[in-house]
Order: structure tokens, then C-alpha cells, then sequence
């Protein structure tokens, strides 16, 4: 069988990625660098049914998508940094609700405005800690169309077997960046399906409570099964509680779904890292540049290796540890001041082996970059 | 089915203040529906924060309890992504139109099918009795101690702007008409409106020295005349009460439905 080759845009397999896992309903509002992911959506979902509406801000948009969730939808919305900030009060809710949803921030520069029309990796912390109170959450991300592809179907299938909101914290370079696609045939990348509860009508259905392996059957809003969902501390129906137990129970169950589950959840490619005495660490956009320096140094004798992150957050520090042991120093690879590099420095046995290669001005950064960075850890000066 | 059929037995009595003016909203909304004869499985009910907004957990339906001002968004995906649904909104005036004011305003535009019920008290009673957008000049509140000078918002001239298609309003004094207008505005296809004016007596009342809940009641009943009455014409001060508005406008869930056609046609 021929295979379906596209030259294609990152916000555009985003959105195309989206609807093989199963979007039928998208809210949001336009952003640079996302808006194309909407334009998309606009222009395809009610083609095969599915609805798309535009809001009348980021906040509404996340509203929308966890009202629409709720009534059995696979539900997405995009933005980017600003909007990102708008959301983070509604991700609470997504969070503390159990919604499953997706919600992908193409980033670029901040804080504020920022650098609209340029890259960045600086929301990786916001992903992490952007709303209040304590919580995981599950972050990914991708370097290039066809892991981006895969990726985004993973974000829906997370979100879905967790029901949770997943966050997919692309960049502007890849998400403006066209390369080539080969479009997943239909069946080759598995799909999770909403869990819904077996309990027949007129049995007491428990929205909230966890079955043995963890995981929350839903009823869809409109069904024969009415229970209250909040953003209150809640019992298993769902109605408020501020019973000391219920309120420890609940925080301890959203951490720890996603915190003891780390092994399942975190995606990484590793490149030459058997022998690596250099360890170089990066994700998105940045994991490009990091892996055309391997592969150079590589063909000049020098043993250089790349971990590339996929999964962000929840941080699988034991595998970053684990690959880093053998190395003499790590090399974290960002487009930030250091926003994984702690994460890593936290994980790794001896955290002053770990450095920091960036760069911060919206512009790409470079093997050269990346380079000049290593001989001065290596004290070969620049 | 009997009123009774419709709450959740279980949370009564209500966290409510004595006197408040929610319960009878919450009297009038079930008889509308009563009296509608809806199953309790197609009705959603969402609301946001704040006293108004605790009515959800009182009702056997579908019950999203959100975020503070974001109730009419919340309900803009449940809507769109089912519209046989039927969606009611009961916010506080805080709720719908300070910190929801946006998205109030937008849902209107849109005129997307579902009954916005504004619970107006004039004041924040859940945080302890601040002044609203609602409350008007003059009125004293915790946080207009001096007499509040911001300017109030009109719901019914608001909406109207806005979009809504049925804009009504009453008070808890006059209860056959709450369920009336409930009842016409969940038949009403599009953006709905009604505006009920509910005593706070913890607050509001005494900030404001308007005695006890029975004593605010009469008051409803003194300021308030129906619309076009000749005692409006003599006192231009009394509040005008009754349906302002009534009209067929194209319904967000249904262009949308054509939006899908005309694209599956390709």
C-alpha cells in the first residue's frame, strides 16, 4: 500500500493528529502562534460532524471544552503563552474535576506579549506549577511532525485513561515548521476510548470513585446517571466536602494517579547514550539542534549522546538519573534560563556535572551554539 | 412528578441565610419545570460561584457547579456539543455581571439556546457582604462604606443590547411570576434572560436598613409595577417588572447544525 506523504505544517498535524484520536469538539480563541490549529479545525471538524467554536477569550475556551467533555466529547483547545496564563484557572478545575481534555500552548516569548513571532521553550515551568494548589499534571512535547503526530494522540489517550487535562507544550519553530508527514494509516496508532460506567440506571453510580486499578468510569451529561461535579473538595458523588479525610483522600488520589504511574506515562528517544561521556538532554525544537551536534561528533570519534524528553512533566527523574549515570558531564539543551535544567539537576547523583546550553533571544538555537557551550565545559575554549 | 421530585432531599435544609431570597427562586424554578414536565436526565443545570451559585447541589439533574463568572461558558460547550439538552444558568449579579460580565454578554450575541436566571441581591453575600455591579449608587457595603459611586448595570436594557432574545424580570415577592418567566424562557428558543430581584437580608438589609426579610419582600412589591403600568407614568422610579422581550432570532446549536451540513456535503 502507498504511503500518504505530506509536506505539512506542526499546527496542522496538531490539529490532523487530533482528529484520528477522536476530536469532535474544539473551542478557542485566536492566538500567534496557534492560531493555524484553529483555522484548521474551523475548516475540518464540521466536515466529519464535529463541532469547533470560537470564544470570546482563552478563559471561555477551556470552559467550553470542559462542559463539552463532560457530555462525552473528546474535547481540544490551543493558544499559546498569554492565553496559556488565562487558562491556568480553569486547568485547576480540569484538574480537581477529573475532566479529560486536551489543551496544546504553542509557545513563544514571555513574560507578557513577549516576542509573538518567535520561539521559545518558556512555559515549561507554568505547565507544571501554572495554576494553584498542589497537583500533577502530564505535559508532552515533540522535535519534529511525525513524533508530533504521535504525540498528540498520546496527549488524548492520557487524558482519557487518567481523565485528566493534558498539556502539549509545543514551540513556534516546530509548530510554524513544515517538513514532511507520514500520515498515520487509520488503526495504526491505538486509540483509548472514554471509559464509561457499566452501573445501569436506578444503582447508585460513584462519579469519583477510583476502581481498583485506579481509573474513574464517566457518565455522560445527558445519560441516566445525575451527579454534581465541583471544583470543591468533593466525595465520591461529587458534592462538597470539607470532611479533613475525604479532602486528604481526594488530593492524595490526583497526585498520585499521575506521580505513581511515571514509568507508563514518560515517552523519551535515546540517541548514542551506551557509551556517552557527554549526556546532552533537550526536548522540542531544541532536541533537533542537539541531535545534528551528536551526530557530528559522533563521525569525529567524540562520545556524545542525546536523551530526548517527550514526556515533561510528570519528570521521570529516575530514567534521567539512570542515563546520566555514566556520564562525565550532562548538557541540558533549552530555549529557556534553565527551566528543566533544575528538574535534572534534582534528579541526576552529582548535580554539579549538569550545565546549561540556551538561548533566550527568540532565535533558533544552533549546533554552533550548542558547540561553543561544550568547549568551554570541556575547557577547549570557544 | 411533584416538586419534591426534583431536589436532592438529602442537602436540605439548605446553607441558605434565614430570610434569604434564593429559596424562592429555587420554589419558582422547580414549579416552572414542574410544570414543564422535563425529565430530570435533559436538564443540565451550571452555575458559578458564590451563594446563587450553591443552588446546583440542591437539584436532581445534571449539575456542573464551575468557576467564579464562568458558568455561561461552561455551559456554551454543554449546549453546542448536545443541544437537545436543556441548560439552565442561576448566577449571582456579582457572578453574571462583574466578573462573568464577558462571557454574559457573549452567550447573548451568540443567542445560543439556554436560560440565563440572574439572582440579583445587589450585593456579594458568600465573601461577606462587598457592593456589585448591581448594587448602584449610594448603597453602603463593606466595601463602600462612605456610599458606593459606581454606576449599576441595567440587566434588562443590557441583555437586550447584547443579543438575548427573552429578557423578563420580577422579584421574589411576586413568585407566580418567577415560574411564569422560567417556564417561557426555558420554552424560548435562544439566549434567555430573566432577572430576579432577591433580598439579602444578613447584608444587604442591614447595611442598608431595610429591615428584616418580610420587610424587603413588601418593599419589592412597593418599587416595582408591571410594564407600561400608569403608575409608572406618575413614579419613573419604580422598576418595571414583567417580559420586555420576546423575539425569534437564528439559534447558535441550529446555524451551527447548517454549518455542518453544507460541510459534510463537501
Amino acid at each position: 500500500m502507498s504511503q500518504n506523504i505530506k509536506f505539512i505544517q506542526g499546527n496542522e498535524v496538531c490539529a490532523e493528529a487530533a482528529i484520528y484520536a477522536g476530536l469532535d469538539f474544539y473551542a478557542g480563541y485566536p492566538i500567534t502562534p496557534s492560531s493555524e490549529i484553529a483555522e484548521h479545525l474551523a475548516y475540518r471538524l464540521p466536515q466529519i460532524g464535529g463541532k469547533f467554536i470560537q470564544m470570546e477569550d482563552e478563559i471561555a475556551s477551556l470552559c467550553a471544552i470542559i462542559g463539552a467533555s463532560l457530555t462525552g466529547h473528546k474535547v481540544m483547545t490551543a493558544t499559546s503563552g498569554p492565553g496559556f496564563s488565562l487558562m491556568q484557572e480553569a486547568l485547576g478545575y480540569a484538574i480537581m474535576a477529573e475532566i479529560p481534555c486536551v489543551i496544546v500552548d504553542v509557545q513563544r516569548g514571555g513574560p507578557s506579549t513577549g516576542i509573538p513571532t518567535h520561539g521559545s521553550q518558556g512555559d515549561v515551568n507554568q505547565a507544571r506549577w501554572g495554576t494553584h494548589g498542589d497537583h500533577s499534571i502530564v505535559a508532552l512535547t515533540a522535535s519534529n511532525h511525525q513524533d508530533l503526530f504521535e504525540m498528540t494522540v498520546y496527549a488524548f489517550n492520557l487524558a482519557e485513561t487518567y481523565r485528566t487535562p493534558v498539556i502539549l507544550l509545543l514551540d513556534e519553530l516546530v509548530g510554524h515548521m513544515r517538513e514532511r508527514l507520514i500520515m498515520p494509516e487509520k488503526g495504526e496508532i491505538p486509540l483509548v476510548e472514554r471509559l464509561r460506567t457499566s452501573v445501569r440506571e436506578g444503582v447508585d453510580y460513584h462519579p469519583y470513585l477510583p476502581r481498583e486499578d485506579g481509573r474513574l468510569p464517566m457518565s455522560d451529561f445527558g445519560g441516566v446517571h445525575r451527579y454534581n461535579v465541583t471544583g470543591l473538595y468533593h466525595d465520591m458523588w461529587g458534592f462538597p466536602s470539607s470532611e479533613p479525610r475525604t479532602v486528604h483522600g481526594l488530593i492524595r488520589h490526583l497526585v498520585d494517579k499521575l506521580e505513581n504511574r511515571i514509568g507508563e506515562i514518560a515517552k523519551f528517544r535515546e540517541y548514542h547514550l551506551e557509551d556517552a561521556d557527554v549526556v546532552l538532554i533537550s526536548y522540542g525544537c531544541s532536541a533537533r539542534s542537539a541531535l545534528h551536534v551528536v551526530k557530528n561528533r559522533r563521525l569525529r570519534g567524540e562520545r556524545l549522546g542525546l536523551l530526548e524528553l517527550q514526556t515533561l512533566w510528570p519528570f521521570a527523574s529516575e530514567i534521567v538519573r539512570e542515563k546520566c549515570a555514566g556520564a562525565r558531564s550532562v548538557v541540558v539543551v533549552e530555549m529557556n534560563m534553565g527551566q528543566m535544567l533544575q528538574a535534572v539537576k534534582t534528579a541526576v547523583d552529582e548535580p554539579e556535572k549538569v550545565f546549561l546550553a540556551n538561548r533566550i533571544d527568540g532565535v533558533f538555537i544552533t549546533p554552533t551554539d550548542i558547540s561553543n557551550i561544550l568547549r568551554l565545559i570541556q575547557g577547549k575554549g570557544v | 412528578m411533584a416538586v419534591k421530585d426534583y431536589i436532592r432531599e438529602r442537602f436540605f435544609p439548605h446553607l441558605w441565610c434565614p430570610g434569604c431570597g434564593h429559596g424562592i427562586v429555587l420554589n419558582g424554578l422547580l414549579r416552572a419545570i414542574e410544570k414543564l414536565g422535563l425529565s430530570k436526565n435533559e436538564i443540565v443545570m451550571v452555575t458559578g460561584i458564590g451563594c446563587s451559585a450553591r443552588i446546583a447541589g440542591y437539584v436532581d439533574f445534571h449539575t456542573l457547579h464551575t468557576i467564579h463568572g464562568r458558568a455561561l461558558a461552561f455551559a456554551t460547550g454543554v449546549k453546542l456539543s448536545r443541544p437537545e439538552l436543556k441548560v439552565i444558568v442561576p448566577m449571582g449579579d456579582g457572578d453574571a455581571l462583574a466578573i462573568g460580565g464577558n462571557h454574559f454578554i457573549h452567550a447573548a450575541r451568540r443567542n445560543i439556546d439556554m436560560t440565563a436566571i440572574v439572582m440579583n441581591n445587589r450585593i456579594y453575600g458568600m465573601t461577606g457582604g462587598q457592593f456589585s455591579p448591581l448594587s448602584g449608587c449610594g448603597v453602603i457595603a463593606t466595601t463602600s462604606p462612605y456610599a458606593n459611586i459606581d454606576n449599576d448595570f441595567d440587566v434588562v436594557e443590557l441583555s437586550k443590547a447584547a443579543g438575548a432574545t427573552f429578557v423578563a424580570r420580577t422579584t421574589t415577592y411576586h413568585v407566580k411570576e418567577i415560574s411564569d418567566f422560567i417556564r417561557k424562557a426555558i420554552l424560548h428558543e435562544g439566549f434567555s434572560v430573566v432577572e430576579i430581584l432577591t433580598q439579602c437580608p444578613t447584608y444587604f438589609g442591614r447595611k442598608n436598613k431595610e429591615g428584616e426579610a418580610a420587610d424587603m419582600l413588601r418593599r419589592y412589591k412597593e418599587i416595582t409595577t408591571p410594564i407600561g403600568s400608569d403608575a409608572k407614568k406618575e413614579n419613573p422610579d419604580l422598576i418595571e417588572r414583567g417580559i420586555f422581550l420576546q423575539k425569534e432570532n437564528p439559534e447558535y446549536c441550529s446555524e451551527y447544525n447548517a454549518i455542518i451540513q453544507q460541510a459534510m456535503k463537501g
